[in-house]
């Protein structure tokens, strides 16, 4: 348990690192490219001084880490200059928000979807099941997002087609804004989930104490959320700390659709205006979820599963 | 089952081919996608014939529905839909392969020699695998676009280093089972040098998982490609990409749906077939979960 928070630590700090070293070996400069118009020699020397990127690349290392670990990620280089702390801060609850909804759509359909599946198994129920969990995972999810955009924004009118609110002006401006890219993000997911539970709970409909239980005269309805679907999920909740980094990548493209700005945005619109210490910022954050959520999934594995516990 | 004249033990290619073809018969899902990805591949290598416009001349004829002349319509610039998707399917298909190509040369590379030499080497090399796989595919290539910048070349180092950890994870498990077998001993015995036994002996039978991942990347190879080139960060602002055509018919899509539809339906084509493929794949060479997405 303590060797596996620290060895996240240990990721986190390689990755920090990694960011550093590769956005400084970019090719071009920079500060050039900032200064594009504005800038004679001077003025780029100057800038450079101001922002220490005359000092060695391991001073700069030294002074970026320790700033890093105060919580300073220094100031956007591009339009407002904002500190990058602010623009993040202001970035995450949108992201959070909407991969959490996304997590919860998803598997609000893809539960009965696997269970159906796996008790009707090679009806026609199955093979619906199976083709639509086909689809789902072959349909780029910002293509789902224009698609779901035509449909109930600009035709039926149903949901706004962009923007966000946040919670604060109240539950149902903040989930009309939310619903549609969240079901663009969550149907890959839920595609992954569906067919997992599906054989994992074939596999567990197998066994010898299903058998124990239906002799015990249970119920259909007792056996399954008694006894079947709690077994089936221990494999399930693995894949489902490999899919929640789904969920986030899927946010990062989504979100430019419907112009919420969360991380993802804020990560591509770095990487185009040439924000450095935004993309860097932006990638520590977005690394930091993936590393922390797997470790939760860890946890939890070790929960649920008692044998996991004391090995 | 008394069958003398074809041996399994000694004769497994008409076996494996056998299984193939029976596993095939009964896979519709396998037929309906090998017929797809065979008209995208004859769409993308025959696309300057078959488009009967140039992919990027503008005309006055803008934003016009479906018709006999444009039978995907056109963009707001007048171009011609189906000319551009169809060379689009050129920079897809391109990408999608090549990247796999690369990754899986350099991924079976590092996996085949971290399982087969083990020691200080293999945790080095699988450090670092694990670093890279804690990340999507997608966030890393993101990541390296963000580096090196856009274009073609650099899209193809991006996505192409983004798979890596799939294909050296894949070789390093089978690597390290096959070490164990007999007639790698035997080779070893023989005095075999460590390349030989390498590739002559292990490579060859850890083929068939290497084969349905390499399957599922060039999916995701695709639509990885495509996402880059809708966020700006793809080939470059010329070159028709499916993900650029949608990306530049998005503010139209109220006037003209057609422009938000097409693109996309091509991509799903393309990986749900490349899916339906992989997923017979992985039946007829008797892979198990062993691969991961």
């Amino acid at each position: 348990m303590l060797r596996r928070l620290i060895g996240s630590v240990i990721v986190m700090w390689a990755v920090a690192t990694l960011v550093f070293f590769m956005l400084r070996f970019v090719p071009g400069d920079p500060v050039a490219a900032m200064l594009a118009d504005a800038g004679g020699p001077d003025e780029i020397a100057a800038m450079k001084r101001q922002l220490g990127l005359d000092r060695s690349l391991f001073v700069q290392y030294a002074i970026w880490f320790q700033n890093m670990l105060h919580g300073d990620l220094g100031a956007s280089i591009y339009g407002s200059r904002a500190a990058v702390t602010d623009v993040l801060a202001e970035a995450i609850p949108r992201t959070l928000s909407l991969s959490l909804l996304a997590f919860v759509i998803a598997l609000i359909i893809a539960v009965p979807a696997g269970i159906l599946s796996a008790t009707r198994r090679n009806s026609a129920t199955d093979t619906t099941v199976s083709l639509l969990a086909f689809l789902g995972l072959s349909m780029p999810d910002f293509w789902l997002a224009i698609l779901l955009i035509i449909v109930f924004a600009a035709n039926l009118q149903w949901l706004p087609a962009i923007g966000y609110a946040p919670l604060a002006d109240g539950l149902w401006p903040w989930l009309s804004h939310l619903i549609l890219p969240a079901v663009a993000i969550g149907t890959a997911f839920s595609a992954i989930i569906a067919r997992m539970i599906r054989s994992s709970l074939l596999e567990v409909l197998k066994s010898d104490y299903m058998r124990t239980a239906r002799a015990k005269g249970l119920t259909p309805w007792m056996i399954m959320f008694g006894h079947a679907l709690p077994n089936a999920m221990i494999p399930v909740i693995t894949v489902i700390g490999i899919a929640f980094a789904l969920l986030i990548s899927g946010a990062v493209v989504v979100e430019n659709v419907f112009a919420i700005k969360g991380l993802g945005r804020v990560l591509i619109e770095g990487i185009l205006n040439r924000d450095y210490p935004v993309v860097q910022g932006a990638v520590l954050v977005v690394s930091a979820i993936f590393v922390f959520s797997n470790l939760i999934v860890d946890l939890l594995y070790g929960v649920i599963d008692p044998r996991i516990r004391l090995n | 089952m008394t069958d003398t004249t074809q041996n399994p033990e000694t004769d497994p290619l008409p076996r494996r081919r056998s299984r193939f073809r029976a596993t095939l018969v009964r896979d519709r899902k396998a037929q309906a996608g090998l017929a797809v990805l065979i008209l995208f591949v004859i769409g993308a290598v025959f696309a300057p014939l078959l488009s009967p416009f140039d992919p990027n001349a503008m005309t006055l004829d803008m934003m016009s529905g479906l018709s006999w002349t444009h039978p995907l319509g056109t963009d707001d610039l007048g171009r011609d839909l189906l000319s551009r998707i169809l060379h689009g399917t050129r920079v897809s298909l391109f990408i999608g392969i090549s990247t796999v190509g690369i990754a899986l040369a350099i991924g079976i590379a590092l996996g085949l020699v971290a399982g087969y030499f083990g020691g200080w080497l293999d945790l080095l090399i699988m450090r670092y695998i694990d670093l890279q796989w804690a990340f999507p595919n997608f966030i890393i290539a993101v990541y390296l676009v963000a580096v090196f910048g856009t274009g073609l070349l650099n899209v193809i180092v991006a996505l192409s280093l983004a798979f890596i950890d799939d294909f050296a994870r894949v070789a390093r498990s089978m690597t390290l089972s096959l070490r164990e077998e007999q007639y790698v001993d035997a080779a070893r015995t023989l005095g075999f040098s460590k390349g030989r036994t390498l590739f002559i002996h292990i490579l060859p039978n850890a083929v068939a998982p290497i084969i349905v991942q390499a399957t599922v990347s060039v999916s995701y190879a695709i639509l990885g490609e495509a996402s880059l080139s809708f966020l700006g960060l793809g080939v470059d602002a010329y070159t028709p990409t499916w993900g650029l055509i949608l990306a530049d018919g998005r503010g139209f899509i109220t006037q003209a749906w057609w422009l938000g539809v097409f693109p996309g339906l091509a991509i799903m084509l393309v990986v749900l077939a490349i899916n339906f493929v992989g997923d017979w794949l992985r039946d007829a060479l008797d892979v198990r979960q062993a691969v991961g997405d």
